[in-house]
Parts: structure tokens; sequence; C-alpha cells
């Protein structure tokens, strides 16, 4: 199953403020005790699930949406999630520049991807794996490509995930290359979404960095460390992941 | 297979778990043939290291042959006799290329949780917790060694498994230990901790040209042994006060280097000492680090404090002022491992070393759980613990 970006119609700042203002209002209805109370109360719970699902049944009705669909726009100025990250890997730049160019090889080192589909033209098809047993799918398009120096991709309008990022290998000078990813994104539930994945350690830059560390061990080891598989005594249920 | 499994603190059991299996190009399947228990176990068995999962396969001291290489692994071959060292390298990143084998970038799965407790991630380690990885360790029958082209030191026959099984960690370790410290001639090394890592930094103290060595323990028999077989001075710090006794024994001056030989479970008779029990127990603390307070203050000016002994957290009240006040240099680390079995090999091969002075008990896998406990209450002289997983093992 798919999270469609149909299904949200609010802007992030609506979300937030109706997030917020929810709270509150039910706050204040708990603490009067009383029946007028209980029904600010629900009016208030309306507003926390209007933020948290980023979708508002009165605005379908009528066909609003306030939220915006062009990349550029959607992740301007503070709207998107800017996340920087490095790694140094001791493998030449060209060789690297090919493996990540070579974007289908991408799930190797990105295990949150189920496939890259590379459609040609610089225009590829993404599934990654959602919460719940769920799937986001995008499609992207190579806006930059400098042979063995940067590539650079948005997401097209339509998609379930708005990004825009860049990949650059910078050589060292002793055989080794710096590799910088910068990422902008709205992540599919928005900062709402990002700030319960935060919560929850699942946060999008921590993932890009678990993925630069496979992409390092791979490109020098040949492979990517793992524990899976290995075998383990009984486990209890009071283990933490 | 059979392994000692971690169920949670003071409760390890041997059990039935599933063989390993080659899971990468370069791995191998080691049998093991003579395992041991570290005193950096009894971290785990006492809860102190965190990120422990029950189901952990414990051990780190283990060697064996080779029953399975992975497609990818030219190093090894099916039989050889391999000593397999604690410290897991790829032996291809900035760090292996440097000889910082146990600061290797990619052995350790779990980088993004050792990140965010020490800012950036260390090797992977066999059987210590999923902080360093999460690895299956060898107080088993089997192992799977990852990265096996790069660790694993091949044994000639012939030499028994005791004399090199200590290769592993403790004798690199107690080595590394006393070159930290960068003895010159006329050097007195003063070591806290009279344990198998203690005992190796005594030996190689000398080996690298200390003039004396004082070691510093509470247990008899433990000091009997650095006294009676490795030649050194002692101090009983339950029946002398360890900084007095010696600036005495050093003419005023201090010893020159001093060894952490304890680490992060230090017990003690004095007041810090106490307060640190009370601190860890009530989880105001991570470490109880009296023996390191100790060899920073008793540390002649301008001396280096080395320490092989593992820390993991927070340390309290250490006397910053006086390692400052005074120039101290300070070298520590988990040991480069790859940089000394080889050298120290043929040091045992050429009959200068012989580590297995230390084993005072020898018992089959089943009765770890049992040598656990004896080994953390230092009962019935339990120095070290060598486990055999086959009955048959004949090394």
């Amino acid at each position: 199953m798919q999270m469609r970006a149909t299904s949200i119609n609010l802007s992030e700042t609506e979300r937030l403020a109706s997030a917020l203002g929810g709270a509150l209002l039910a706050a204040y209805g708990i603490s009067q005790r009383s029946k007028s109370g209980a029904m600010i109360a629900a009016a208030g719970g309306a507003l926390i699930v209007r933020g948290a699902t980023g979708f508002c049944p009165g605005y379908a009705a009528v066909g609003i949406d306030t939220r915006r669909s062009d990349t550029k726009e959607a992740l301007a100025g503070s709207r998107g999630t800017p996340v920087e990250t490095a790694v140094t890997i001791a493998r030449p730049h060209d060789e690297l520049y090919r493996f990540w160019r070579h974007i289908e090889n991408l799930p190797t080192i990105m295990p949150h991807l189920v496939s890259v589909k590379d459609r040609g033209e610089k225009r590829s098809h993404w599934i990654a794996k959602a919460p719940g047993g769920r799937t986001v799918e995008w499609d992207a398009e190579i806006i930059n490509d400098d042979e063995n120096e940067l590539i650079g991709w948005r997401t097209l309008e339509g998609s379930d995930v708005v990004s825009a990022g860049s990949v650059r290998f910078k050589p060292t000078g002793q055989g080794e290359t710096m590799v910088v990813v910068h990422l902008q994104y709205e992540p599919p539930a928005g900062k709402v979404g990002a700030t319960i994945a935060w919560l929850l350690g699942h946060e999008p830059s921590q993932t890009i960095r678990e993925d630069l560390w496979r992409f390092k061990a791979l490109m020098e080891t040949g492979e990517v460390p793992t524990t899976e598989g290995q075998p383990r005594g009984r486990q209890s249920i009071l283990n933490y992941d | 297979m059979k392994a000692l499994v971690w169920h949670g603190k003071n409760d390890v059991r041997v059990e039935r778990v599933p063989d390993p299996a080659i899971l990468n190009p370069r791995d191998a399947i080691v049998r093991v043939t003579t395992s041991a228990i570290c005193g950096s176990d009894l971290h785990l068995l006492d809860g102190y290291i965190p990120t422990m999962q029950t189901g952990d396969i414990l051990g780190h001291e283990f060697m064996g042959e080779v029953v399975e290489v992975g497609p990818a692994n030219r190093k090894l071959k099916r039989d050889d006799r391999v000593v397999v060292p604690f410290t897991i390298a790829c032996g291809n990143c900035y760090f292996c290329k440097h000889e910082l084998w146990s600061c290797c970038d990619n052995s350790n799965p779990n980088a993004g949780m050792a990140e965010k407790l020490y800012g950036y991630a260390t090797s992977g380690l066999f059987g210590y917790s999923h902080l360093t990885g999460g690895y299956a360790g060898g107080q088993a029958q089997y192992v799977r060694v990852p990265y096996a082209d790069v660790g694993p030191l091949q044994i000639p026959e012939g030499i028994p498994d005791e004399k090199v099984l200590f290769l592993s960690d403790i004798l690199p370790t107690g080595y590394m230990a006393a070159e930290n410290c960068n003895i010159t001639q006329g050097d007195t090394i003063a070591i806290w901790g009279c344990g198998p890592v203690g005992q190796m930094a005594i030996k190689s103290s000398w080996l690298l040209g200390a003039e004396r060595v004082i070691a510093i323990d509470a247990v008899p028999e433990r000091l009997r042994m650095a006294r009676e077989v490795n030649m050194a001075e002692t101090i009983n710090y339950e029946e002398q006060d360890v900084f007095d006794t010696l600036k005495t024994m050093t003419g005023g001056r201090g010893p020159d280097k001093c060894i952490d030989a304890v680490g992060l479970e230090s017990h003690g008779a004095t007041f810090d000492a106490y307060i640190d029990a009370v601190k860890t127990s009530t989880f105001l603390a991570t470490d109880r680090p009296s023996a390191l307070r100790q060899a920073i203050h008793a540390c002649r000016k301008g001396g280096v404090v080395s320490i092989p002994g593992v820390y993991g957290g927070f340390l309290d009240k250490i006397p910053f002022g006086a390692a400052f006040q005074k120039g101290l240099t300070f070298k520590m680390g988990q040991t480069h491992m790859m940089r000394y079995m080889k050298p120290l090999l043929d040091r045992i091969q050429s009959g200068e070393l012989d580590p297995s002075f230390v084993i005072t008990h020898r018992v089959p896998l089943e009765r770890a759980p049992d040598m656990y406990k004896t080994f953390k209450d230092k009962a019935d002289g339990c120095i070290k613990v060598v486990l055999k997983p086959h009955p048959e093992t004949v090394h």
C-alpha cells in the first residue's frame, strides 16, 4: 500500500498550527471538567488529527490544497529540512562517482530502498520502505552531472517525497575522496513526521550517514559489514530493538 | 552448536544455538579448539557495558581451526590453525593502513550507535555488546570471523594452544600497555592490577628494559604470581597506602610510568572507591575509576599514564589538575592487535615468552557459567580460565 500524495492537503505551517492549537484547546477543554469542556476537547482532538495527518476533510470537500507541489517552491526557504554529511573514502573519486551514477546500485548501500529503476534520459523511479510495512514511490531526475565530481538530482512533481540533493566527490590528494552529500527534503509526513521519526530514532540525516558508511565499507573492503544471520541464544522480549 | 549466552546481569548460560554461516565474502568459520574468559567479560557479566541484548554470545579470546572460508578470502584455507584477535579490522581503511587497527572505520555495523556515544565509531569486537558491532563471540564451538583475511594469525603445528591462545588479547594488550610507557633506561613502572593483563604488562615491561616494576593488587595469589613468577615488587593496597609506599620506594620521586590494568570496575580500600560504588549502583556515574585516580596522583612529574584497562562511559572526579600541573602523558585504547601478534608469536617460538603461566583453571565449555562466578569472586585462586568447547580437543 502506498501513502498517496493526495491524502495530504495542508501546508506544513497550517499543520503545525492545527496540531498545536488543537492541543491547547484539548488541554483547556479537559481542564473544565464539564459537558461544554468535553466538546471543546473533542474539537481540539480533531484539530490534532488534522495536523498529524495533514488532511482536512473540509478542505478536501471544497477542493482546497494548501500544499505546494513544485519541488523548488516546496523546498524553498525554511520549508525543506536540510542535511549535509561527509565521509572520506580511501578510493579514487572516479570509481566512487561511477558506482553512484549507476543509480540502480544504490539499494545495496541503502537498505531502506526497495528498488531504483533507471528509466533513461536521467530519469528514474524509486521505491522505498515506509513505516507500517508500506512503501513510498517517487520519480527523480538528475539535474546536474559533472563526470567524476558531482551528481545533483531532484524529485519530480507528483511524488510522495519532495527532495533535492547532490553528492560531491572531491579528491583529497592522498588517493582518498571526500564525499559530501547535501540533501533538502520534505519527508512524507512533513515536519511533524520528521519530529516523530527523530523521536523514534529514524531521522533521515541519520539514515543518510548510515548509507554513507555502507557506501564507504563497500567501496573500501568489497563488502558491507553485517551480523544479520549470525547465531544467537534465546532472546527476551525486553530487548530494545 | 553450544555457546555461552548472556541473559542479563549475573546470568550467563550454555545453550544450543544455530551454527554460524559465512555471511560475507571475506569471512571464515573457525572451529574453536581453545577459548578463554577475559577480565573484561566480567564487565559484561556485571552489566557495566551498555547495549547488551539477551541471547548475545560472549567471548573474544579464542583460537581454532578454519573449517570454511568465504569466496573472497585468499589468505586462509581449510584446516589452517589460527589465533583470532579480539578486534575486527578491515585492512583497507585509513586507520588500518596506519596500523591503528582497533580504530577500524568499517568493521562495526552499528557505527551510528558508537558515533552517538563516542563521536566516532571504533572497530567491531567479538562478543562485546552491540556498541562494538554485536558480533557473536568465541565462547562457542564455532565462530564466524569477519574480514578473516586480515586479523587471524596462522600458527604452525607443534606449539600447544595454551602457549599461543593469549595472542588473541591479553598478551598484546599487556605488551602495548608497556610499549605505550616509552620505557627508557632506569625507569620504574608501577602497575595497578595483577590480573592477566597486569601480569603480561609486568613481563612486557621487563622485555622493554624497565629497571624496576612495582605491581599493586589485593588478591594474595595474584600478588604472589607477580612476585614469584614475574619478579615484580608488590604493594597490597588493603595493607599499605599506595601513594605513600610508592613515593618512599622511589626515593620521593614517584614511578616514572604508571599502568592502569584495572579499568572501569576498580575496587579499592579508599574513600573515593566506596563513593564510586554507591554512585555507579545508583546510576550517578558509569565507571569506577579509583585505580586511574591513584595512578595519576602517584605518577612522577612529566611521567606517562598508560591505560589498557577498559573504560566505557563517564568518569567522575578525575584529578585532571594533577595531570596537567605535572605534565603527564596519557596513552590508552583498545589494542592495535595486528601490530603485535606476529612479533610476539616469534618471541613465543624462540622460547623468550610463555604466557600460559597465568592459567589456573581448564574446564569444558559447559562449566563456563560456574567459572564466570569463580573468576568474578576471585575464588579458588582463579586468575585465568581456559575453556574447551569440544570434548575431544587434544591440543
